[in-house]
């Protein structure tokens, strides 16, 4: 009894509470006038991956004169519906979310809320999808990557001009999240740019099975350097591997930002997405009432894929100048990452099998998993005019060919 | 003479075990230290912010409780540490330190998706839901089983061995979200068969959640009427309390620890499958999210009853809650809102002290020297 009694005072104090709770809220109801645009991150700022989407986001607002509302570290569960449904609630007109994971939450949320646009970067479901108000966008960033490869193939010439390794020990290394087409994409066209300044290139692949884990990237990045490799890729979220290189002294090129502040002897370059380009054009579309583009595609024209500014220090003499040479040649389309004829590809049972080549190993055909499903049925011949055609059928990458040069060490992701 | 005074000169104050104090005195003092966590709260946030203390509170119980679906949200997240808190409850009690409730949530989240990916378009929903529940519940126990087996039979540490239990499910659960991963190689499953909805637990008059909420509410009574009223209930406090005299009246020990984690882990099994079944509909390393081991100081807060744990819950569910609307709408760091959840449960905890123990000044007792 007495207890009973203690419970109902408690649960009396709670409701005594609640009655302040709702009387507050009443009085912020959205006026109506200004946009108000929300944005659902992973994580916080200590993420680089996060970061490159908050920074852009507040750019982005503040030029468009819009709301700016935020929540940070939500997880890939149904708090994402969660978050987003609040937002909507709040009176969000447009809702973004920046991870992966988040996107068949955010469409349970865009399902409930028809007249409030939803926006998620790196899906791939929107194209396909019969949500009016669901999308998709992603970034050209192989050709990023091959920029950034470009500037790593220079280093490796300039290592074997110097004495310092032979021709044959080319080796670079190359720290994955997930055996995924967006990673796969993401090295190849990295070794590509490296091959096409340094014929006697290889690479070595070591995956970590997840996006952000710091202990598992400075692991994979040190055990590359054992194995022999004289320069550091990454493409997972965490400072793990430029810190090793930094402590190796083994040059890096970086992804998601500079990380020349960290690793100010060993960074060379860094590709990125700008996403400003992309939140103004949906914010943009909001506010003129037009239809926001399904499934989009930032490119270098767009200003979306980006390249930091070349630490000196690091890079090889004449870095910078090469890029804007080939930048240009990319953009004219005088030249294709994934032009054909540049690498060759083995075709087995277990291996490639979407693809077809021709006798010397260049491909001809390959299938590709366009339209996302659970059976990763191939759907899309990916291959024409002599080069594979990444992000045109749809923004997020489906190039996920294991071409010959690159080794992956564990594929057990 | 000096020295002989300084010997025996008493202590400023000392500290005295107390009788049991009257109910109203003991809610009285846990009352006061919420109160004076929220001032202390209140001085940090000044300090460190700058920004107005009431506002600051005003925002987290808006952020809580603020609208109906935030209202709905509460008690799901509720529902769900409860659950997971009653399922380690039974195990602690005996003082058996089951830190493995995070990996036997996963198990039975792991089980509950496995059959909804592999007997979704094969099983209709009337046989569907049947096989997700028993596949769950036994996925958790066997999870809870084998450290106990273990315990009892050779006597191995149970905090060394729950515990690694978790990784070896935190890594089954990796293995198979990239095996069953949507788009291939992503890592991700994604909502599963979010087309035909099988193997979801209903909705019950258009809230998702309130499925869930009903079953933890059952499960809370029984739990309760368990510990407290049954043979069961009653061996294990004895167990818990002495092992030595639970074997002197007479009582099975190794049987009633290998039964009370039979039931911790099935309990933490059935948290899985509302996770997975019944709120994400998709599994992740992080569906337990943590709550394995927030529900022990759920658990240790409420003193193993049931239904305290049901108010220790909300405080710590409504903190929650709270914290990330601050971050939201004062932009602070997610920290700030942990500090002020760590002050105000130090607090509590702290309260427990001045319940059981007394401080007495020098001078308050008579007779002395002058």
């Amino acid at each position: 009894m007495k207890k009973l009694t203690a419970v109902l005072l408690c649960l009396a104090m709670l409701f005594a509470f609640a009655g302040c709770g709702s009387a507050k809220t009443g009085s912020d109801a959205s006026d109506g006038e200004t946009l108000k645009v929300g944005f659902i991150y992973l994580h916080d700022e200590n993420s680089t991956y996060d970061k490159n989407f908050i920074d852009a986001a507040k750019a982005a607002c503040d030029k468009m004169g819009v709301e700016y509302v935020e929540k940070k570290n939500i997880p890939e569960s149904s708090e994402c519906t969660e978050a987003a449904l609040d937002l909507a609630d709040r009176g969000c007109d447009l809702i973004f979310a920046d991870s992966f994971g988040h996107e068949t939450f955010l469409a349970q949320a865009a399902e409930e809320y028809p007249e409030v646009m939803f926006c998620h970067a790196t899906g791939t479901t929107a194209h396909t999808s019969d949500l009016k108000n669901f999308h998709n966008a992603f970034a050209s960033i192989y050709e990023g990557r091959y920029l950034a490869g470009v500037a790593a193939g220079m280093k490796l010439n300039e290592m074997i001009e110097s004495g310092k390794i032979t021709a044959d020990k080319a080796k670079m290394g190359y720290v994955g999240a997930f055996t995924y087409a967006e990673v796969i994409s993401g090295y190849t066209s990295f070794y590509l740019g490296a091959k096409s300044v340094c014929p006697s290139v290889t690479m070595e692949v070591q995956f970590t099975g997840s996006w952000y884990d710091e202990t598992a990237e400075k692991e994979a990045a040190t055990s590359l350097i054992n194995n022999g490799c004289v320069l550091i890729s990454q493409h997972a979220d965490s400072m793990g591997a430029p810190t090793a290189c930094e402590n190796a002294n083994v040059p890096n090129v970086s992804y998601n930002g500079s990380t020349v502040e960290a690793c100010p002897n060993t960074f060379i370059i860094s590709s990125r997405i700008n996403w400003e380009p992309y939140f103004e054009y949906i914010i943009g579309c909001v506010k003129d009432g037009k239809e926001i583009d399904k499934d989009w595609t930032g490119t270098l024209a767009t200003g979306s894929v980006v390249i930091t500014d070349v630490n000196e220090k690091a890079a090889a003499a004449g870095t910078a100048e090469k890029l804007e040479e080939v930048k240009g040649k990319l953009e004219d389309g005088s030249l294709h990452v994934f032009d054909v004829s540049t690498f060759t590809v083995t075709v087995k049972d277990d291996l490639n099998k979407n693809a077809k080549v021709d006798g010397d190993g260049h491909l001809t055909s390959y299938m590709a998993d366009v339209d996302t499903d659970a059976d990763y049925t191939p759907d899309t011949e990916a291959v024409k005019d002599g080069y594979f055609h990444e992000s045109e059928y749809r923004s997020a990458p489906y190039f996920d060919i294991q071409i010959d040069g690159i080794t992956l060490s564990n594929t057990k992701f | 003479m000096k020295q002989a005074e300084r010997h025996i000169r008493e202590p400023l104050f000392h500290i005295a075990k107390r009788d049991a104090l009257v109910w109203w005195a003991a809610w009285l003092i846990r009352i006061a230290a919420v109160a004076a966590a929220l001032v202390v709260c209140a001085v940090v946030t000044v300090m460190m912010t700058g920004e107005n203390p009431i506002k600051v509170y005003a925002t987290m119980i808006d952020g809580a409780i603020g609208t109906e679906r935030r209202i709905w949200n509460l008690l799901q997240s509720l529902a769900m540490l409860l659950c997971v808190s009653l399922g380690v409850t039974p195990a602690f009690k005996m003082r058996f330190w089951n830190i493995g409730a995070e990996g036997q949530v996963l198990i039975g989240g792991m089980a509950t998706a496995a059959c909804m990916i592999l007997f979704g378009d094969k099983l209709p929903t009337f046989l569907l839901l049947p096989v997700i529940i028993v596949a769950s519940i036994v996925a958790g126990a066997v999870w809870g089983l084998i450290p106990a087996l273990f315990k009892a039979k050779w006597n191995t540490n149970e905090t060394l061995f729950t515990l690694m239990m978790n990784y070896i499910a935190i890594q089954l659960v990796s293995y198979f979200s990239l095996q069953w991963s949507v788009p291939k190689g992503s890592g991700q499953i994604g909502i599963i068969n979010g087309d035909t909805h099988a193997g979801w637990l209903p909705s019950i008059g258009g809230h998702d959640y309130l499925i869930n909420i009903l079953i933890v509410a059952v499960l809370t009574v029984v739990m309760y009427i368990y510990l407290k009223y049954s043979k069961h209930g009653y061996e294990i406090s004895v167990v818990g309390e002495s092992e030595n005299t639970a074997r002197y009246i007479g009582i099975n020990v190794k049987k009633v620890i290998i039964r009370t984690m039979l039931i911790s882990g099935a309990i933490c099994g059935i948290a899985g499958l509302l996770l997975v079944s019944g709120t994400d509909h998709t599994i992740t390393r992080d569906t337990a999210a943590g709550r394995g081991f927030t529900a022990i100081m759920v658990s240790w807060l409420a003193k193993f009853n049931p239904l305290f744990m049901v108010l220790t819950t909300l405080l710590i569910v409504f903190l929650q809650k709270g914290a990330i609307e601050i971050s939201t709408i004062f932009g602070l760091n997610a920290s700030f809102s942990e500090i002020i959840t760590g002050i105000i449960i130090f607090f509590i905890i702290g309260s427990e002290f001045f319940i059981n123990y007394t401080v007495k000044f020098r001078g308050s007792d008579k007779g002395g020297k002058a």
